[in-house]
């Protein structure tokens, strides 16, 4: 991790029809860093993904990717630098995985060039990667949602982006599928120094995986700092409004949240 | 491999349509007037001056048409979105009816194509601005728009045609059917400058609609500037809907089964699915259009009437096939 700063917001603020979504955001994610945005149902974090992968744009306030303002980037080349996995795919993809990944070499294209054998071989290794080589010629409408998951980070693999965005990765999907998710967003950052922004629910594959945490309440920043900072009852209580019981992880020592007892 | 053959199949049915259609009517033409081009003879008149280019229209005429099916399903991520359906046709329609019956006072170079791309243009964005009301693009929602859109311009129509004289309102009706009725070429030549523009356009836009038609989020990730993408294939539909409808009238279901058909045939990647709806929705009006002018001759059926004829039961099936799976 270096100091250069891959993302950085500044009082962003965004509201639809009279209602507040986003107010006054600043934060900075490093290039190369790990970050995790959590916060309760409605609290924004999907709003300010969409801000930054620039799917909404009549936000307020400035974004910079790599030290430039995002309204000045093309679509083209901002999708050379950035990328965004929505939460899931449609269900009804009527391209093949092979096809749906060399769609991720498309901003590398002109509207006149063809693939070649290199986006094939780029789109290979992807899948290489993210083990879906074993269905590449499946129709997507076939997958199960963990298995479209993966290739929806195949692609984001395949389009050479240096910064992911990420709308809750792993949720509906079963324990295996979600560990093989966070191992390999890991793995991705880890190979690549890719910068990593994942929204996610899960607070403690948050804490397992991020190097920075950043909470989102009411379109707010409520907390950023360090994972282990997170788990701290009060400010647990005040972000989700309820309480939370902890334990020790058994392997790591870390401090995790343990489900509730169902009364 | 199956892609490649089914597209070779394509071009060869186009190329068996193309060349059989002009030998095909009331009067036979024999082979020797492709070598000797002699027009004092009826023979050669007939072919050169009558079928050659009406082959030419309907060809260009299914061609944009089909171009504009795939084009719309894409981006609106509805298999029945088509000219038709979504009401561009009849807006089309109106414009062009406004120029039969104002064209005395009206003295503009291709007055009939403008009026109807101004009619296109505000069809579609009718229908684009409803659905954009409801939020996301279900397939009853537009093609409840679409009906609106079609009954608004239908009835304006009407109108037209209740305050036309008789000649005029004559005129209007039978152009509505849909009918490739050309001698000479000004008409292929104008159809064709407008139609090659258009397909262009959209041939340009194939990646993009590959993109779109999963969705807007990932075609914006994968860096499609959806807006404008948008606004360019509406202008491209709006032109060729526009110089169609201005010349033989609203076809109607071409743009909806020869994109339907073609994806069967080569699959769902727009960088084949596009040429070869082209292709075969061009063949495939020709056909229709031989049909046409041969099943009852010397009388002539409007072509309209034959597309029609085939759609509608196209369309059930579509519907009925769809209804098993939700559309999001």
């Amino acid at each position: 991790m270096n100091d250069q700063k891959a993302i950085e917001i500044a009082e962003l603020s965004f509201a639809i029809s009279g209602k507040q979504i986003l107010e006054r955001i600043c934060f900075a994610v490093f290039a190369g860093q790990r970050l995790f945005i959590v916060g309760p149902n409605g609290a924004g974090k999907t709003t300010l993904l969409r801000c930054v992968s620039r799917i909404i744009t009549n936000y307020q306030g400035s974004i910079k990717v790599k030290d430039r303002n995002l309204r000045t980037y093309s679509q083209k080349s901002l999708a050379k630098i950035l990328t965004y996995v929505p939460q899931s795919l449609g269900a009804d993809i009527p391209f093949t995985v092979r096809q749906f990944v060399l769609m991720s070499r498309y901003p590398h294209l002109s509207p006149f060039s063809v693939i070649s054998p290199e986006d094939e071989k780029i789109a290979c290794d992807a899948m290489e990667m993210t083990q879906t080589v074993c269905f590449a010629d499946r129709v997507m409408a076939t997958l199960s949602g963990g298995e479209r998951q993966q290739v929806s980070i195949a692609a984001a693999l395949a389009q050479q982006a240096e910064i992911f965005l990420l709308d809750e990765p792993a949720t509906y999907l079963d324990y295996k599928h979600q560990r093989d998710i966070h191992n390999l967003l890991a793995k991705i950052n880890k190979t690549y120094g890719t910068t990593i922004v994942c929204v996610t629910h899960d607070l403690n594959s948050a804490v397992l995986s991020a190097e920075a945490i950043i909470a989102i309440k009411e379109g707010k920043i409520f907390f950023e700092g360090v994972p282990e900072k997170i788990m701290n009852e009060e400010i647990l209580e005040e972000i989700y409004s309820k309480k939370f019981c902890f334990a020790e992880h058994p392997l790591t020592g870390q401090k995790i949240v343990v489900p509730d007892v169902i009364e | 491999m199956k892609t490649k053959v089914s597209f070779t199949l394509i071009i060869i049915f186009a190329l068996l349509v193309l060349t059989a259609a002009p030998f095909a009517g009331m009067i036979k033409v024999p082979l020797s007037v492709l070598k000797n081009i002699d027009l004092a003879t009826t023979e050669a008149q007939v072919f050169y001056q009558i079928r050659l280019p009406r082959v030419f229209t309907a060809f260009l005429a299914g061609a944009a048409l089909a171009c504009c099916g795939v084009a719309l399903q894409a981006m609106f991520r509805n298999p029945l979105a088509t000219p038709f359906t979504l009401g561009i046709s009849s807006g089309a329609a109106f414009g062009a009816a406004i120029c039969v019956i104002f064209a005395a006072y009206l003295p503009i170079p291709y007055g009939n194509i403008w009026f109807s791309f101004a009619g296109a243009l505000a069809a579609v964005l009718l229908v684009y601005g409803l659905t954009k009301i409801k939020k996301g693009f279900s397939a009853d929602t537009m093609l409840l728009a679409g009906i609106a859109v079609n009954f608004f311009f239908s009835s304006l129509i009407l109108f037209l045609q209740y305050i036309s004289d008789f000649t005029q309102s004559f005129r209007i009706i039978h152009w509505l059917m849909g009918s490739i009725d050309v001698t000479g070429y000004r008409t292929p030549v104008t159809m064709l400058i407008f139609t090659v523009i258009g397909i262009a356009v959209i041939v340009i836009q194939r990646l993009n609609l590959n993109l779109m038609s999963i969705s807007d989020e990932i075609a914006i990730a994968r860096g499609v500037d959806v807006k404008n993408a948008r606004k360019i294939i509406f202008f491209a539909t709006s032109i060729m809907v526009a110089a169609v409808v201005a010349y033989c009238g609203p076809i109607g279901f071409v743009g909806l089964m020869a994109p339907h058909i073609c994806r069967l045939l080569v699959g769902p990647d727009h960088k084949i699915l596009t040429p070869a709806s082209i292709i075969f929705g061009g063949a495939f009006l020709t056909l229709c259009d031989t049909i046409a002018r041969t099943l009852i001759a010397p009388a002539e059926m409007p072509v309209g009437v034959i597309t029609a004829l085939l759609g509608g039961p196209f369309f059930v099936w579509l519907l009925l096939k769809d209804s098993g799976k939700s559309i999001p």
